[in-house]
């Protein structure tokens, strides 16, 4: 057999690409070279076979009719609940909420754990590289509580000063809220160790997982955190879906997020009583047909393998930050030494908006801006970066022409 | 030297672009106009003169002389300096009645508005609404004094 350069790195990437639909199509007359995948992935034919089949074949609200449709998609929707809890290897199913997103996920914990807990001159901790929706939620609780939002400071390299932290972590530190993998850098943080000095201080910590869950293995019960979220839109499923893992104890005492349908047990105009876990945080029709087909994505991860995904998007990586550190002018932005495929970078006198137009003029498609952490982008002093982020279907002829695309576009506008 | 009509502008730039086949060379055009276009000095740089583009910061001045209506205008993104150099060309030195009737039909002509991202078509009709906003200005101001 011949096996082809692609596949040296476990991964056929050509058979793959063959699954996702959207990689066939031309962009501004050019095929698409798609690295904007920190920002959403591209959908594997399973994904979308799973939203027709449940539209055509299945469609029906879900956990209170009898009729038969109502039951499959029922079960389908709770196929997906297994599959997350496998996922992120949750010790039970009840932990598993499902949310439309990463956001709607913190923002869940922020109004109901965080209004629980939170007193005026807590502590809550984020860190200086974290996305807007790791940030915003917990501004409002701490003007609402009276509570301090303070910030672990970083390193020009894009990591973590861990000894600030530890100096930050006191007895009024009462959540570490931590991005797991930065969106917008693609540093990998020291998760397990935070969680566990964050403990012994008696503090929480949420795991912002919307970047690590389609990169790493994902072990609530190892990492010991006390709440993860993740949005399914970034590992290859829907947009509109998402969940919260949340340790059993704190979800069944934490008061209700949302009310509505669904959630409650029963209702009386005196008093109402909530469901059991996890629909006590599930109010109102979700978005059925979305978290089924997150099923589908989460088993394409799987079964592709995480490992090999990882070994074939770190090629990548390191085959674009060194053919990139070699266009005169570049500045690469995020050099931790633990990195996933997402690669930020500034170049001298160009701004990213106009690489970012060039490229597309070449069906290159990267992401230029703030990436919604513009605390960070004010850390190293720049209004934004552009960046190229890798996944599983990216190729290494896609790393050369999106190097080649920049050396052009450079010598254009600089 | 006569000035021409902002029509007759408009149209001179759809011929200048009716040379190019690809959009490498109108957009090696357009930042050719945006190196060309002077530096605004910094102390017109002030946020009542900012047009918020997508992710790039325009800003425009306009002066009001012998009623006539002059524009200067700069941006941090190149491409969209070009852009609006072709803006100022069109618009800079017409009365306010002329700057604010005008179609600038040339804009779709040579394919920018299909060719751009939603996004910053929008950021291209924030400019020509905040030069056609200061036109306007100057005409209310006219007719304010005149009364
Ligand atoms: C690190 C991080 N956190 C949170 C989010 C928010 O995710 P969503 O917009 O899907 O809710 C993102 C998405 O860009 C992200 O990268």
């Amino acid at each position: 057999m011949i096996t082809s350069p692609e596949i040296q790195g476990g991964l056929d990437t050509a058979l793959l690409r063959r699954q996702f639909p959207i990689l066939e199509r031309q962009v501004k007359g050019k095929p698409l070279v798609y690295l904007d995948n920190a920002a959403t992935t591209q959908k594997p034919q399973p994904v979308i076979d799973a939203l027709v089949e449940y539209y055509s074949g299945y469609n029906a609200n879900i956990h209170r009719g009898i009729h038969t449709l109502a039951e499959e998609a029922t079960a389908a929707f709770e196929r997906t609940r297994d599959t997350v809890k496998e996922f992120i290897n949750s010790a039970c199913r009840e932990e598993i909420i499902f949310t439309r997103g990463a956001t709607e996920g913190i923002n869940l914990v922020a109004y109901t754990w965080g209004r629980q807990h939170i007193r005026a001159g807590d502590e809550i901790i984020v860190s200086t590289m974290e996305h807007h929706s790791n940030i915003v939620p917990w501004q409002i609780l701490c003007e609402e509580k009276n509570a301090v939002l303070k910030v672990i400071p970083i390193n020009e390299n894009g990591e973590l000063l861990m000894e600030d932290f530890e100096k930050l972590l006191t007895e009024k530190t009462r959540l570490v809220a931590m991005v797991h993998v930065s969106n917008a850098l693609g540093t990998v943080n020291p998760v397990k160790e935070i969680i566990a000095k964050a403990h012994a201080v008696g503090a929480a910590v949420l795991v912002d997982g919307s970047q690590s869950a389609v990169h790493l293995d994902i072990d609530v019960q190892d990492l010991d955190c006390d709440f993860f979220v993740f949005s399914g839109h970034k590992v290859y499923g829907p947009t509109g879906s998402g969940a919260v893992y949340g340790k059993l104890s704190l979800l069944e005492s934490m008061p209700v997020f949302h009310g509505g349908g669904e959630m409650i047990k029963e209702v009386r105009f005196e008093k109402s009583t909530w469901a059991d876990l996890p629909y006590k945080y599930e109010a109102g029709t979700p978005n059925i047909a979305d978290i089924i087909a997150l099923k589908a994505a989460l088993d394409f991860v799987t079964d592709t393998g995480k490992e090999r995904i990882r070994q074939h998007e770190n090629e990548l990586l390191a085959l674009a930050t060194s053919a990139l550190e070699q266009i005169p002018g570049v500045r690469i932005i995020g050099k931790a030494a633990e990195k996933v495929s997402v690669l930020s970078f500034v170049v001298d006198k160009v701004h990213p908006q106009d690489l970012g137009i060039l490229l597309d003029n070449r069906g290159i498609a990267v992401r230029t801006g703030h990436h919604c952490a513009q605390p960070l982008m004010d850390f190293f002093g720049i209004p934004g970066t552009t960046r190229a982020s890798f996944a599983m279907y990216n190729t290494k002829a896609e790393v050369e022409a999106l190097a080649a695309g920049l050396e052009k576009a450079i010598k254009l506008l600089a | 030297m006569e000035q021409k009509s902002i029509a007759a502008t408009e149209a001179e730039i759809t011929d200048e672009f009716s040379l190019f086949d690809t959009w490498d060379e109108k957009y090696e055009y357009i930042i050719d106009l945006g190196k060309k276009l002077p530096v605004l000095d910094n102390r017109f740089k002030l946020d009542q003169n900012k047009v918020r583009g997508c992710q790039s910061t325009v800003w425009v001045v306009s002066e009001y002389k012998e009623g006539k209506v002059f524009y200067q205008a700069d941006s941090d993104s190149v491409i969209v300096k070009g852009l609006i150099s072709m803006l100022v060309r069109v618009l800079s030195g017409h009365t306010p009645d002329d700057i604010i009737a005008a179609k600038l039909e040339f804009i779709d002509r040579i394919g920018m508005t299909s060719h751009l991202a939603q996004t910053r078509a929008n950021g291209l009709r924030a400019m020509v609404k905040q030069m056609k906003n200061d036109a306007l200005a100057y005409q209310l101001k006219n007719s304010s004094e005149a009364s």
